[in-house]
């Protein structure tokens, strides 16, 4: 018995070190810019770069197109399936996991070759329509994350119960979902939300082969000619995604009525 | 004329038929309690009448407008669950306002009928708590307060208080049935409790297998069940069987012994297969008195329950329980005493088979 807490000990140092020692070497290498001295000039270089600032900015607006399009196609789905066909469930989570299956390049060259300039609905005739080509990719890719958080919320409230409530006092459909369920399910969506944005931050292959300026592709880009700044564009990278990661602690935990019941 | 009629409601799902046929005329402001055991129908046919189930059959008329299609939230009937159904998400007045809010009601309106239902429910300062913050009584209370909230036509309960303690059930019934009183609104409550429904119901309609077995006042259920099923249901009841021996002057033979029944035997005939009810606060020990039934039997059990004594008496086939007060300066009887008990010709009560209700 005296034994486990030292191995418990052991087992928590060796997971720290093997997530932290990668990171520290990372972060100890960005600062060394200027030779004999630690710097933040790579952090300056990335940061002053314009293409830094565009390409950041193209990828959150389409991180939050991408939640936006999932919420309103994932949180109706996943409550109609709870709420009136639950034996779809196995079906719909089958279709939901393709994304992690079939390899992002498959579904790119399936849209280049449905959606090109010569097709029915030629997507990749502008570059509005690409990047609504390419959010559609995002939501696709997104789609195993932001499905099971949503699902999980669902399977914790009372679902069915909550709706007979809500239609017995009146309300619509628009009314239940928008004020009885999604609420409830607020901290379970700011899970998929914000996983959704970390994938469509860092997402590369899509983005790159439908020729859009995002984050991903300038990461690649300044990976393949610099030294010190993919370092710290990694660094930054690694301190957006946990932001992201805080603030669901921090939305999450402000949500009211949320406590579990006595 | 009846406010709420339901009219030949059947319910059938792929494999099986969850409600037979249900017949009822509800006056307005009356009480009605669906009692029977689980599966027999009593919340399938509540749910039907909400909205949330479509009938296979039948129809449904509140106020004489068939509502059988309409969507639930078109029906203008307010629902109290037995898991209560808060919204998590908002506080206790946001709860009861939230009809009001549905229906575009002024801000001004919503308030005052929100602090005019907490007042009715005795929660007036706990309207900016959320439900997880309250017991399951004030919770089950606040789900009653936002059913009435939006003042609607009938007010269905189902199974309201079975998540509940015994205590704060008692107390809450007294308080719904005083609600329901003070409101004077036409009320559907479903219960496997046959306490609840006989101390609560204007009447009751007794549920078995998808069909309404007898409907009546509690007094009627109680003492003049129709059926095996409604005498066994509704209170504790022995049943003995037995043959009819003289249907004019109502003489039954239970394990060879004579007894009368004053009434019930009008359409049978001579050698007819027959039960009886007994309820056992009706039997007393010793002779009868003239004109009275008395029956011997053996002693098979004595069970001391406090302020009562259960003695379980074996005539032959048939057992009879009778119930006497405890008196400390009686003796108990003895296992395998043969002991003589009386009851009137007016207390048997002759049940009806259960396909010709």
């Amino acid at each position: 018995m005296r034994g486990r807490p030292f191995i418990s000990w052991l087992l928590l140092l060796f997971g720290a070190l093997y997530f932290f020692v990668p990171l520290l070497g990372t972060l100890e290498f960005s600062l060394r810019y200027l030779r004999g001295r630690y710097s933040l000039v790579a952090y300056q270089i990335v940061l002053t770069d314009p293409r830094f600032l565009a390409t950041l900015g193209y990828s959150t607006v389409l991180a939050l197109a991408t939640i936006v399009v999932g919420v309103v196609l994932v949180v109706p789905t996943a409550y109609w399936i709870q709420l009136r066909l639950p034996r779809l469930r196995p079906v719909v989570e089958f279709i939901t996991l393709l994304p992690l299956v079939i390899p992002a390049i498959v579904f790119v060259f399936g849209y280049l070759r449905l959606y090109n300039s010569s097709s029915f609905l030629p997507l990749t005739g502008s570059e509005r329509s690409t990047d609504l080509l390419l959010t559609c990719s995002y939501v696709t890719l997104a789609l195993p994350y932001m499905y099971r958080a949503v699902d999980t919320g669902l399977r914790a409230i009372d679902v069915g119960t909550l709706t007979e409530a809500a239609q017995s006092l009146g309300a619509a459909w628009s009314t239940i979902l928008l004020r009885v369920i999604l609420p409830n399910v607020r901290v379970a969506v700011l899970s998929g939300a914000f996983l959704t944005f970390a994938i469509v931050i860092g997402e590369f292959t899509m983005a790159s082969l439908l020729n859009r300026p995002a984050f991903g592709p300038y990461l690649q880009n300044i990976g393949a000619n610099r030294a010190y700044e993919p370092a710290a564009l990694a660094i930054i990278s690694f301190a957006i995604t946990w932001a992201s990661i805080g603030l669901i602690q921090v939305l999450g935990r402000g949500s009211p009525g949320q406590a579990a019941p006595r | 004329m009846a406010f709420l009629e339901i009219a030949n409601i059947q319910k059938r799902f792929a494999q099986t038929t969850a409600v037979e046929q249900v017949d009822l005329e509800v006056t307005r402001g009356e009480f009605v309690s669906f009692l029977g055991p689980s599966g027999c129908g009593k919340s399938t046919t509540l749910r039907i009448i909400a909205g949330f189930e479509s009938p296979s059959a039948g129809v449904i008329r509140l106020d004489g407008v068939d509502i059988t299609r309409r969507p639930p939230n078109q029906r203008h009937v307010g629902m109290v669950f037995q898991s209560y159904a808060l919204f998590p998400n908002m506080t206790i007045a946001q709860n009861v306002g939230f009809g009001l809010k549905v229906a575009k009601k002024p801000a001004a309106e919503i308030a005052r009928r929100v602090d005019e239902m907490l007042n009715l429910i005795k929660l007036p300062a706990l309207g900016h708590r959320y439900p997880y913050q309250l017991s399951g009584g004030q919770q089950q209370r606040v789900a009653l307060a936002r059913a009435l909230a939006i003042q609607p036509q009938v007010l269905l309960l189902d199974e309201p208080l079975s998540a509940l303690d015994a205590k704060i059930r008692v107390s809450l019934r007294n308080e719904i049935r005083s609600i329901q009183r003070k409101l004077d609104i036409t009320t559907i409550y479903v219960t496997h409790d046959q306490e609840e429904a006989l101390s609560l119901s204007d009447r009751i309609a007794v549920m078995n297998e998808g069909r309404v077995e007898q409907v009546g006042t509690p007094f009627e259920i109680y003492n003049f069940p129709r059926t095996a099923f409604v005498a066994a249901f509704v209170g504790t009841l022995n049943i003995l069987h037995g043959h009819v021996a003289d249907p004019a002057q109502g003489k039954i033979v239970v394990d060879g012994q004579e007894l009368m029944a004053s009434r019930g035997l009008e359409h049978a005939r001579m050698g007819d297969v027959c039960s009886v009810a007994l309820r056992p606060e009706v039997v007393s020990l010793g002779e009868a008195a003239k004109d009275g039934n008395q029956m011997r039997g053996t002693v098979e059990d004595v069970n001391f329950l406090g302020s009562i004594v259960r003695i379980r008496l074996r005539l032959k086939d048939n057992v009879i329980s009778l119930d006497t007060f405890n008196n400390p300066r009686l003796s108990l009887p003895e296992r395998g005493q043969t002991l003589t008990v009386n009851f009137s010709p007016e207390a048997v009560l002759v049940l009806e088979a259960p396909s010709s209700t």
